[in-house]
């Protein structure tokens, strides 16, 4: 008898823990106005225009302005690559995360380092590529100080004749490429508000795109256009704020009526909040030479401690499109109003064309940091679909029909109480490290993480350049204990392809190449290439250091194909490495060093790129 | 801090002859100690070398009276919220600033050290604190940061932190050894 009163109850649990997964499993409404009819109909393809043809050179870190990673070349395949080997190292001489890319324009690889902000020229048509120039900006050491996560670059951008750099400190310059020298230096943020410039610059049709950091400062967010010839302020549109400010004029129209309003900017905080709200531009910007439109996200809203900023906060964690010359906006979409977790709108945007009840459709593909892989038509920012790519119990899933997020208010933190188990945690279900895109496989390559936290919070007093956070957090592995993920997803029917976990969180972007391979790196320092159709690892090499940074492919001057990673921990991920943080108290790092307590046994810091390529 | 009666002992036998003598007059206490003149924290090097003298200077009476002190140790942790420090040094593991609670300094950990730290800020992104907080506060705060590596006594420190964060309780926290200044850096 006492048996069968145990399999009673032991069915019971197993049904209530079944009955609790599946109310608590976040799925997309409406889905089906999101699939399109047959996933064979034909292939997604990059923007047009965006993407052109390959020419063997690296010259902006999202590869092109449809940011896809992706090279065609395509030498290096999965028959090949386990031949793959080191053919030129590189030392930067820091030891802070090293997360810039190389560029590589007409056999000369660019490197930039993190603070201090050297940019290296090194000469691939010498015997061990000897260094044409080094250039040094100066930053100012304080900086340091300022930056949440790691006095971090996340690289340069070269445009005729010049590279564009932005310096820690707040300034962004423009180098000759090939003599090194400064040609200008403009302020774009003040390290005194707490403000800092980790992103990488973006320039077309003659301006330099540049947005500040400080979302965990109490920072006013904002992006700013640099005339490209004289690095004179061309337009500034900031995220909190009047209309006026955030430049929504005439020619702005929010698909969805919650994004419908006059200044709601500041209507959406409490008084005068807007003004230290955050929403800073700290990610990625694409750019549609067709409509001359840039798109891109803002960050968190500030103080984390949510409860003390009622309103939808607008317009933070959202994306937004402009038109490039006068960065009127065009529209607007709040991916997370009233965000409660630091969940930043700032990941890469992709822009794709993909196939759509019998015809096309000019799409962005987002893997946002709150979950959820978002396709929305870029026209107009009407969301398409929205899937969760990782664990997600913070939101029950995605409204179609009205484009709202819908919360799991069980999980909100409030003052006075831990609030526990919430996935994901403050870094996302991915932070800021790239996807790569490729149009041979049609699948996203996300490098993410799969962390879950615990988070208290409090209230938050305001001191122009110090932290305006409020907020104790603790992450720790989520579902399945692997604390990274790279997922594979196939963007047309909004489901992944497959996937590898990874021990360590995922924090290095992924590169994609038309020889049928996905490269990426762990933080413990390996580099790997796996297959794109399968995800099977084919080659792995194990670098000085962990890998945050960003991989390319170019064309050597002898006309094969490399492949280039930066290797150097640090960021918010490695920082319990390169700051030397103390994982003993659990909030370190605002929570992260919890996390990765085990990382600085299995790494050190460094910085050095290595290029690889298959034996002559 | 002086105060009158050296044991518990000599205590009660004082307070049983007042109660005898029939509470006449009330107790006469000084657990305050006479106040000390407040100065701004500065000029405290973070050197370990001193030609000529090997020795390094005393504390000054203002530092040593705050250094063991539970109640500068408890408003310093008030502060340290309030002001944000722990928005960059966590709850002294560190984030954007360097940690507290281990083993080493870059500017030295003693308190007159720790104080002039705040005070003046330190070049790679510490701010200069002494336009916006009191002398008193700093000091509270200088005890505070050096709590965090368990030097002070058990009985000074706090069991439970103001804060709900997940840090273990100060009490538990194992003394960590003071490495001369420069200790840190990198």
């Amino acid at each position: 008898m006492r048996r069968v009163i145990g399999a009673v109850i032991a069915v019971g649990v197993v049904l209530i823990i079944a009955g609790l997964f599946w109310l608590n499993h976040p799925r997309s409404h409406n889905s089906v106005a999101a699939v399109p009819t047959s996933p064979n109909a034909a292939k997604i393809v990059p923007a047009a225009g965006a993407s052109p043809p390959d020419d063997g050179n690296w010259t902006m870190p999202g590869k092109d302005y449809a940011s896809t990673r992706f090279s065609a070349l395509n030498q290096i395949t999965p028959a090949n690559v386990g031949k793959l080997q080191v053919a030129l190292t590189f030392s930067t001489g820091t030891t802070e995360g090293f997360e810039a890319p190389p560029l590589v324009v007409n056999n000369t690889m660019y490197v930039v380092t993190p603070w201090p902000n050297y940019v290296y020229a090194l000469d691939l048509t010498k015997p061990g590529a000897a260094a044409k120039w080094v250039y040094k900006p100066n930053p100012a050491a304080a900086a340091k100080g300022e930056a949440c996560c790691g006095p971090v670059n996340r690289g340069a951008f070269y445009d005729n004749g010049r590279l564009f750099v932005n310096l820690l400190d707040g300034n962004t310059v423009a180098v000759d490429a090939n003599s090194g020298k400064e040609i200008w230096r403009t302020q774009v943020a003040d390290i005194q508000k707490g403000e800092t410039i980790t992103m990488a610059p973006l320039v077309a049709a003659g301006k330099v795109l540049v947005g500040n950091s400080g979302g965990e400062m109490g920072v006013r967010g904002r992006l700013t256009a640099l005339d490209e010839g004289s690095g004179k302020i061309a337009w500034i549109a900031y995220t909190n704020g009047p209309d006026k400010d955030v430049l929504i004029g005439q020619n702005f129209h929010a698909f969805y009526p919650k994004d419908q309003g006059h200044d709601l900017g500041v209507s959406s905080w409490p008084p005068d909040y807007w003004k230290i709200g955050g929403g800073s531009v700290w990610g990625w910007i694409s750019y549609d030479p067709q409509t001359k439109t840039i798109y891109y996200g803002t960050s968190n809203p500030g103080p984390w401690n949510a409860p003390q900023r009622p309103g939808d906060n607008k317009w933070t964690a959202s994306v937004f499109a402009r038109d490039i010359d006068t960065g009127q906006a065009k529209w607007a979409y709040q991916t997370t109003p009233h965000d409660l977790f630091d969940h930043d709108d700032i990941n890469e945007i992709i822009l794709a064309d993909l196939p759509y009840h019998g015809g096309r459709v000019p799409v962005m593909l987002r893997p946002d940091r709150n979950g959820f892989f978002y396709v929305q038509d870029r026209r107009t920012g009407q969301v398409l679909s929205a899937n969760p790519y990782g664990y997600v119990n913070a939101y029950k899933g995605v409204d179609l029909k009205s484009g709202q997020i819908i919360p799991n208010h069980a999980l909100d933190p409030k003052e006075n109480r831990v609030t526990r188990g919430i996935c994901p945690a403050s870094p996302g279900a991915k932070d800021w490290n790239p996807s790569a895109f490729s149009p041979v496989t049609g699948l996203v390559y996300i490098p993410h993480i799969n962390l879950c936290m615990d988070m208290a919070v409090q209230n938050a007093n305001y001191v122009a350049g110090t932290p305006f956070v409020g907020a104790d957090v603790k992450m720790y592995a989520g579902p399945g204990g692997n604390r990274g993920v790279l997922t594979a997803w196939d963007p047309i029917n909004g489901r992944k392809a497959w996937e590898i976990k990874e021990d360590l969180p995922l924090w290095s972007p992924a590169l994609a190449t038309a020889g049928g391979l996905v490269f990426y790196g762990t933080m413990d320092g390996w580099f790997k290439a796996v297959d794109a159709k399968t995800g099977k690892l084919l080659w792995q090499f194990k670098t000085g250091s962990g890998i945050i940074g960003q991989p390319i492919s170019y064309r050597g001057p002898d006309g094969r194909q490399y492949i280039a990673v930066p290797s150097g921990v640090g960021g918010w991920a490695g920082a319990v490495v390169a700051a030397q943080l103390d994982p003993k108290d659990p909030t370190a790092a605002l929570g992260f060093a919890n996390a990765v307590k085990d990382l600085p046994t299995k790494t050190s810091p460094g910085g050095m790129v290595y290029v690889f390529a298959l034996p002559q | 801090m002086s105060l009158p009666f050296r044991n518990s002992g000599s205590a009660a036998a004082a307070v049983a002859l007042l109660a005898l003598l029939g509470a006449c007059d009330r107790e006469s206490r000084n657990t305050r100690g006479q106040p000390l003149g407040e100065t701004v924290p500065t000029g405290a090097s973070p050197d370990t070398i001193y030609p000529g003298n090997s020795q390094p200077p005393p504390l000054t009476a203002q530092a040593a009276a705050y250094e063991n002190n539970a109640y500068a140790i408890s408003q310093g942790q008030q502060l340290f919220t309030q002001m944000n420090c722990v928005g960059c040094h966590s709850h002294g593991g560190g984030g954007m600033g360097p940690p507290l609670m281990d083993a080493k300094w870059r500017y030295g950990g003693r308190i007159d050290q720790i104080a002039a730290s705040i005070a003046e800020g330190r070049p790679n992104g510490m701010p200069a604190w002494r336009s916006k907080l009191t002398s008193e506060q700093i000091w509270q705060l200088a005890a505070y940061v050096r709590s965090l590596s368990g030097q002070v006594p058990k009985d000074a420190v706090s069991a439970r932190a103001d804060t709900l964060s997940n840090t273990p309780p100060q009490t538990q926290q194992t003394p960590e050894p003071v490495l001369p200044a420069g200790s840190a850096q990198q």
